[in-house]
């Protein structure tokens, strides 16, 4: 059978394989390199070295954007996790219509972060009218703005993986619990957190990585305004690249650290799933 | 973990409150999609009146000014093409990758799943030219494109899979006679049909909304797709048409609305099956 599966590897993956090289890895290794050159066009490179790096942490508009955007990561994913897990917790009860707010809560996943972000920002700048401000009166205010949507489209997806866990739970557990005279907090920290544990390593993960690589409602909603200051790194490498001629390299340089800083979230999720999954 | 609620009449109105006011962002660009820009800007939450109601116009000229749909055209070709490549390609190539369990096929995998975690700023730069350079700047090109930056996450799914698929079933096809080619499109995809389903929405969920691959790699003078031509609505120097531009909102969800109606019960299982695998 493997004999002739090697026979037609041909088949199975070249499609794949080509398209993977010319999509991805190509474009890759000239991103790594790049990195490290001078450069205008992809063809026109000269080797520079470190010296976009060292720039980049010259750069105080990066520099703030990469604090801009920590802090914007982390705040999303507290307050998605926190709201989506409680939102699951009572809907997986039995009442009248559920599975209609279940619907409701998951539906602003579906529609694009570019439409998303002009519907917020109708929104948000009629409210602030009141007050003679704008989104853009500061970055405080772009960035309450942007986890406000943020947590508006992200929260159902999370709450369906929560559900998905919660259902898992054997009910006799939960009995034993009662039984063993347990109240509903000690229950709950006991009992159902420990349990539905690898959804709340999968959420997180997602929510964290969600919020460093946002673009399209950044772009829609303040597109970095007011001074680029609610800018994202996602939106600050994109200004780089395309906003200021000559930074082509810098550019590159930043999209790597942001590789960087995207791998070690992935791969901290995958060493603490793995250690979960050895206990239980 | 099904549990009673001790008063669960309370629950649903609080929760249809919540429901309400969750939708409310939505129901807000319906609302004033039938308004004059003018009084969008200055009263954005007043119900349409004699005044202030235009009737289609917003959307006659929204229709208008951001090409929909052609846009609407070019986004379900790209959605629909890449989708379907993607599904037919990789489903194949993680079926032979399990089975196989090479070097190749284990380096294989190491990449793909090395491209699962790097962000699309990464390639932004060096795969808009290479894709210019390759002459795939068009609808067809970025099928090739995005089953090549998308492969991915495809693969992750299926590969996991597969891996529960018992062996046995394929070597009695083995044994009557069938070679690989006819033993996996007969027998293992469509045992394979339910990650097929999760991967289609994963996918169509992403190239649909996706703005940013497309804005650097297609050709924007010939083909535009729906969230691109959002975009281009807001015109260079801050000057937005609000008319329009809550005209093309709400016809850009129109669609998303639909589907999600339509295939809510495989979208949810999806999303779930996505994340337990990630």
């Amino acid at each position: 059978m493997k004999k002739s599966l090697a026979r037609w590897g041909w088949l199975f993956t070249g499609p794949t394989v080509l398209a993977f090289i010319i999509g991805f890895v190509i474009p890759f290794v000239l991103g790594v390199y790049l990195s490290f050159a001078d450069f205008r066009t992809v063809t026109h490179s000269t080797w520079v070295g470190l010296d976009n790096y060292k720039k980049l942490f010259g750069d105080d508009v990066f520099l703030h954007s990469l604090w801009y955007t920590s802090a914007f990561a982390v705040v999303t994913t507290v307050l998605i996790n926190v709201l989506a897990f409680t939102v699951a917790y009572v809907l997986v009860k039995k009442f009248r219509g559920r599975n209609a707010f279940r619907s409701v809560f998951f539906m602003p996943n579906l529609i694009g972060g570019i439409v998303l972000g002009y519907i917020w920002l109708l929104l948000l700048n009629g409210l602030l009218a009141m007050w003679a401000r704008s989104i853009t009166f500061s970055p405080e205010y772009g960035f309450w703005g942007m986890v406000v949507l943020m947590c508006w489209q992200q929260i159902g997806y999370m709450m369906v993986i929560y559900i998905a866990g919660l259902q898992s739970i054997p009910t006799e557990l939960l009995e034993a619990a009662d039984m063993d005279g347990a109240s509903t907090s000690r229950r709950l920290r006991s009992v159902v957190i420990p349990l539905v544990m690898p959804a709340i390593t999968v959420c997180t993960f997602l929510t964290i990585t969600n919020g460093f690589k946002m673009f399209d409602q950044n772009l829609a909603l303040t597109n970095g305004a007011p001074s680029r200051l609610s800018e994202l790194l996602s939106l600050n490498i994109f200004n780089t690249f395309y906003g200021r001629p000559g930074f082509e390299g810098v550019g590159q340089a930043k999209a790597v650290v942001f590789l960087i800083i995207v791998a070690v979230l992935a791969l901290a999720q995958n060493r603490f799933a793995r250690s979960k999954e050895a206990i239980a | 973990m099904i549990d009673k609620l001790r008063r669960p009449w309370l629950w649903t109105t609080v929760f249809t409150l919540i429901a309400i006011a969750y939708l409310y962002p939505i129901a807000l660009v319906l609302i004033n999609s039938f308004k004059g820009k003018v009084y969008i800007a200055s009263e954005p939450f007043s119900l349409p009146d004699a005044e202030s109601f235009v009737g289609w116009d917003n959307y006659v000229r929204g229709i208008d000014l951001s090409d929909f749909f052609s846009s609407f055209g070019w986004s379900l070709v790209i959605t629909v093409g890449s989708t379907v490549l993607i599904l037919a390609c990789t489903s194949m190539t993680a079926w032979w990758i399990v089975r196989m369990d090479n070097i190749y096929a284990k380096t294989l995998y190491t990449t793909f799943l090395f491209n699962l975690v790097v962000p699309f700023q990464m390639v932004m730069f060096t795969l808009s030219w290479f894709a210019d350079y390759l002459g795939l700047s068009n609808p067809f090109g970025l099928w090739i494109i995005y089953l090549g930056f998308g492969a991915g996450l495809a693969v992750f799914v299926f590969t996991g899979f597969v891996k529960g698929i018992p062996y046995e079933i394929e070597e009695a096809a083995t044994i009557d006679g069938c070679g690989p080619v006819r033993t996996f499109f007969l027998v293992v995809l469509p045992i394979m049909k339910p990650a097929v389903i999760t991967v289609a929405i994963l996918e169509v969920m992403w190239l649909w909304n996706d703005y940013l691959l497309p804005y650097l790699t297609l050709d924007l003078k010939n083909y535009k797709t729906i969230p691109i031509a959002v975009q281009y609505l807001k015109g260079g120097y801050g000057s937005v048409d609000m008319g329009a531009m809550m005209g093309v909102l709400v016809l850009a969800m129109i669609p998303v609305i639909v589907f999600y109606l339509a295939s809510q019960r495989h979208i949810i299982r999806g999303v779930v099956a996505g994340a337990v695998k990630g």
